[in-house]
């Protein structure tokens, strides 16, 4: 049982090979060409408001992010994460969530803040240097971003061991990446998690590479397959079918709170874009690749669908297109008029109670920078 | 003879090629430094002239990096690790401050740790947080490693190639802002020794210290100074560990003021140990006490003010005012 899948047995690190090809055990509810499909384990029964309105997340979180990737380039923001490719992982896993539950980002769930409730300026203001994330955690049952690979599934690991401690019925949503994977943190957190039966889910976003290192430089095996190496579930679900990752993510996050412990889930999926606007993917992968990956599209298929069966029709499709630009028009005034912090302000949480050290070097500041007013140094 | 004009990078990408060439042991590993060339190019062009075995792209794990290094070395190999950014070098501080550090003086000396650690350091390039820290106290505070700090493409050419042939530890640190600066390298000439540091431009009046980015905003506050008829000594300290401080004595002798600039916060920052111990050489030459300039004792701030927080020719030049006012 310990044969590594052909089609890995030999990766040539950095060589243009195609990926890994979904597996079999790819839960998937909808193909490609939007056909609606069953799967022997994770069904899910949506009325066509709800698909209609997982449309419309997946258009707008889109819309957002082509408007903040131009954004970056007129100077607006200093640099932007692209989630392109990746929206119906996250809008999936976003809308498994209940507001009790509570998701630990990375640097790229714009898509997941979306649907919690979190507004897109609170982390345009991120990306624009003013803030490290300006929502409320508690409020939105959303973290702030974590930029550190792999430290937040610690953080999501021992959150949930509060939830088990309260006697709570919520669950806790990990986010990380492929690259991750490979963070001894990460591996940790893992260990607890299984350790403890935790109710946390560690949702895992395979994009195919972490920046332009492809997943075999990683993993010989299936992500999903080391899960049970830590002795919990693990299921590769197809990333870009909103319905099989919301019925998965429901799934595993309905075990946690029913104190069966962790699951791993791999979203099988792939970075549209690049790693970051400061990225160039010319420099590591072949075009090919991404039309490969463009006939996959989230937002395709689930609007094939919807057309075909009835559930929609061209105005509701004009309708949310006109309200994917009145988001971008939002985003874009929102975030050029975005001002700084007032300078000083660097001192002021550093802790809850202010020291006298701090509290003397913060005047030392403020005199220093008045010294320039009107002075002409 | 040949003599090129070399950015920061470009230097240390030559510099990693010539250690390669001149050492068959030599072994790059990283994050994204082989196709990519690493995210700021250091590396660009190694892994398609000496292959994936010399330039290996690691998983994304930097305690891996560093502790693979670490049985490189036992095995007789010398790797040179690149940390992708200065934040990211923590999941590895484990490893450098336990292993690395300690291997020569618990083994008396039969097992040299010949591993260099590039670190891109330091802030001003507007970047999101963990990506414009500066680290080196805590090196430079962990008895057993060596840590330098660049501040030009000469020192970065013939640096990197001295730190991958010091028998020792070394963590390299290179001023990220500074990467794109330009200067002619001789690429032939016979380099000055790694481990000192250097008087780069005269003066009599103040002596200011300075390493890595912020060499060139103590040059510019000399330069500043110099026409409000102020002579200002700068020092590239070049070596934090072990410190070089003889060319530091000799000045301070002379001027009686000393200033230390950093980018890193000031408290328990590299500036202490400095005043410490040129208040214990120079006391009786003292005419004021050593200042020190550096970040501010908070988290590095969001990139819009980071301006606000990093020392500039302002910040130095409001030191010296006070070292004069003594
Ligand atoms: C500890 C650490 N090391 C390195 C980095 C630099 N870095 C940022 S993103 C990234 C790749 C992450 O890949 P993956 O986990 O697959 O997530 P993705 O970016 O593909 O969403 C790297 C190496 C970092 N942020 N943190
Ligand atoms: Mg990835």
């Amino acid at each position: 049982m310990s044969t590594v899948p052909p089609e890995v047995a030999d990766p040539v690190p950095g060589s243009g090979a195609p990926h890994l090809p979904p597996q079999p055990d790819l839960v998937q509810l909808l193909t490609p060409e939007g056909q609606r499909v069953e799967d022997p384990t994770y069904s899910i029964d949506l009325g066509a408001d709800e698909l209609r309105g997982l449309y419309r997340d997946l258009v707008l979180v889109r819309r957002w992010d082509v408007e903040a990737t131009a954004l970056q380039r007129q100077g607006e923001l200093g640099l932007w994460a692209s989630l392109l490719g990746q929206e119906a992982a996250q809008v999936g896993a976003g809308h498994a969530l209940r507001p009790d539950d509570m998701a630990f980002p990375t640097y790229r769930e714009h898509g997941v803040a979306w649907v919690r409730g979190v507004d897109p300026l609170h982390v345009m203001s991120l990306f624009r240097g003013v803030d490290n994330g300006g929502w409320d955690a508690a409020a939105t049952g959303f973290n702030l971003y974590t930029i550190v690979i792999g430290a937040q599934t610690l953080h999501a690991t021992g959150y949930a061991m509060g939830v088990q401690r309260d006697g709570a019925e919520s669950a806790v949503l990990a986010f990380l990446g492929d690259g991750a994977t490979s963070q001894g943190e990460v591996n940790e957190a893992m260990i607890w998690a299984s350790s403890f039966q935790a109710p946390v889910v560690f949702f895992c976003q395979n994009n195919q590479y972490a920046i332009s290192a492809p997943i075999e430089r990683q993993s010989r095996v299936p992500l999903f397959q080391r899960a049970s190496g830590f002795g919990f579930p693990g299921v590769r679900v197809d990333g870009n079918d909103v319905l099989a990752v919301l019925a998965v993510t429901r799934a595993a996050l309905a075990a946690a709170r029913e104190g069966q412990g962790p699951t791993f889930i791999e979203a099988f999926t792939y970075r549209m874009g690049a790693h970051t606007t400061s990225d160039d993917p010319t420099r590591y992968r072949l075009a090919d690749e991404l039309e490969e990956w463009k006939l996959r599209d989230p937002i395709a298929r689930l609007k094939v669908h919807l057309a075909h069966e009835g559930l929609a029709d061209a105005a509701f499709f004009a309708e949310v297109d006109a309200e994917g630009d009145e988001l971008a028009a939002r985003i874009r005034s929102g975030t050029t008029s975005m001002e700084p912090p007032p300078a000083v302000s660097m001192f002021d949480a550093v802790y809850a109670e202010q020291t006298a050290p701090l509290a003397a070097q913060r005047a030392e500041f403020e005199a220093y920078q008045q010294s320039f007013e009107g002075a002409g140094h | 003879m040949a003599t090129e004009t070399l950015t920061m990078g470009k230097a240390l990408n030559l510099g990693l090629r010539r250690a390669m060439e001149d050492d068959a042991k030599v072994v790059l590993l990283g994050e994204d430094i082989g196709r990519l060339g690493g995210v700021f190019r250091i590396t660009d062009g190694l892994q398609k002239d000496f292959g994936e075995a010399r330039v290996v792209d690691t998983p994304l794990a930097e305690a891996g990096i560093v502790g693979t290094a670490v049985g490189l070395a036992m095995r007789g190999y010398r790797a040179v690790c690149e940390i992708q950014f200065d934040g990211f070098v923590f999941p590895a501080v484990n490893q450098i401050i336990t292993q690395v550090a300690k291997i020569s003086a618990r083994t008396q000396g039969r097992q040299h740790m010949p591993v260099v650690i590039r670190i891109p350091f330091g802030g001003g390039i507007g970047a999101v947080e963990h990506h414009s820290e500066s680290p080196e106290a805590y090196f430079a505070h962990t008895p057993g490693l060596k840590v330098v700090a660049v501040s030009n493409p000469v020192d970065a050419y013939w640096g990197i190639q001295q730190a991958i042939a010091s028998p020792d530890p070394v963590v390299f640190l290179e001023p990220k802002r500074r990467y794109w600066e330009k200067a002619e390298v001789d690429l032939d000439a016979t380099p000055e020794p790694l481990f000192g540091s250097r008087v780069v431009r005269g003066g009599d009046d103040v002596t200011v210290l300075a390493y890595g980015p912020m060499v060139k905003t103590a040059l510019q506050a000399a330069e500043a100074a110099a026409e409000e008829g102020r002579s200002l000594e700068v020092i590239d300290l070049r070596t934090l560990a072990p410190l070089d401080l003889d060319p530091v004595v000799e000045s301070v002798r002379r001027t009686g003021r000393c200033v230390v600039v950093h980018e890193a916060p000031v408290s328990l920052g590299l500036g202490a140990e400095i005043a410490a111990r040129v208040t214990e050489t120079c006391f009786h030459s003292l005419e004021a006490p050593v200042l020190r300039v550096g970040g501010w004792d908070v988290p590095y701030p969001p990139a819009r003010i980071e301006e606000e927080y990093l020392p500039d020719l302002d910040r130095v030049l409001d030191a010296v005012d006070r070292a004069m006012g003594f």
